[in-house]
């Protein structure tokens, strides 16, 4: 399970929209309980500094990346995971996406459909590598705003 | 010993430790002490022949090794390794 603070979910959902129809990618900030819940208490824009076809690909420059964790560490958070949009595509992960994985993160994709919001969903590794749904506490643009 | 900070994604496999202090002189013998230490860490970090994986970074405080003497990287008392996922992905191949 994955819930969002509400200006957080809010900022990266403005962010897809403002950056369709390339695509848009962030960093995930918060917490997790001893069940495993997590609780995303900030998103961050980032760069998509994926040179060429920014509507089909992001990707995350690793001074980007060090510089989140060492925000993570300060703010005393967990670097929870990654987000990225989907234009005019589905929120499922692709084979790349699947790839390029890391083991532990949430990765949230955000399908945006000729400009606007259409579903959230959250995605996690197992340990086959595969892709498993993880649990939102809400998957639908209209049922959550 | 070098100090070698560990992603997120990665301290399941290091007891959630973040940090390592690594007696080693090269990149290479540090990733090779701490895969021993560690060996669930060795598949995440090196391809079917002991190469450091294409979706692995790792620097030398700001400086990517593949810009210096790559794993022939020379480490030394105050030098702090990065490990650093490459985090990319999109719609398609």
């Amino acid at each position: 399970m994955i819930r969002f603070d509400d200006s957080a979910r809010e900022k990266m959902l403005e962010h897809a929209k403002l950056d369709f129809p390339d695509e848009c990618c962030g960093f995930l900030y918060g917490t997790e309980d001893a069940e495993g819940a997590r609780q995303v208490l900030e998103t961050a824009v980032v760069n998509n500094a994926k040179t060429g076809d920014k509507r089909r690909r992001f990707e995350i420059g690793p001074k980007d990346y060090m510089q989140a964790e060492r925000y993570a560490a300060e703010k005393d958070f967990l670097l929870l995971g990654i987000y990225h949009s989907h234009p005019d595509h589905p929120a499922v992960p692709s084979e790349h996406d699947r790839v390029a994985a890391q083991p532990y993160f949430s990765y949230i994709i955000i399908s945006v459909m000729q400009g606007s919001i259409d579903h959230v969903r959250s995605w996690r590794l197992n340990d086959e590598a595969r892709f498993e749904e993880e649990k939102t506490e809400t998957t639908h643009f209209h049922q959550s705003i | 010993m070098a100090t070698v900070i560990i992603p997120t994604p990665l301290r399941k496999f290091t007891n959630q430790t973040a940090k390592l202090q690594v007696a080693a002189t090269t990149v290479e013998e540090v990733i090779h002490s701490i895969t021993l230490d560690f060996p669930d860490l060795k598949k995440h970090l090196l391809d079917d022949q002991g190469k450091v994986r294409s979706f692995v970074n790792i620097f030398a405080g700001d400086d990517d090794i593949r810009d210096l003497q790559q794993e022939k990287t020379v480490v030394g008392e105050s030098t702090v390794l990065s490990i650093v996922p490459a985090i990319a992905g999109g719609t398609s191949f």
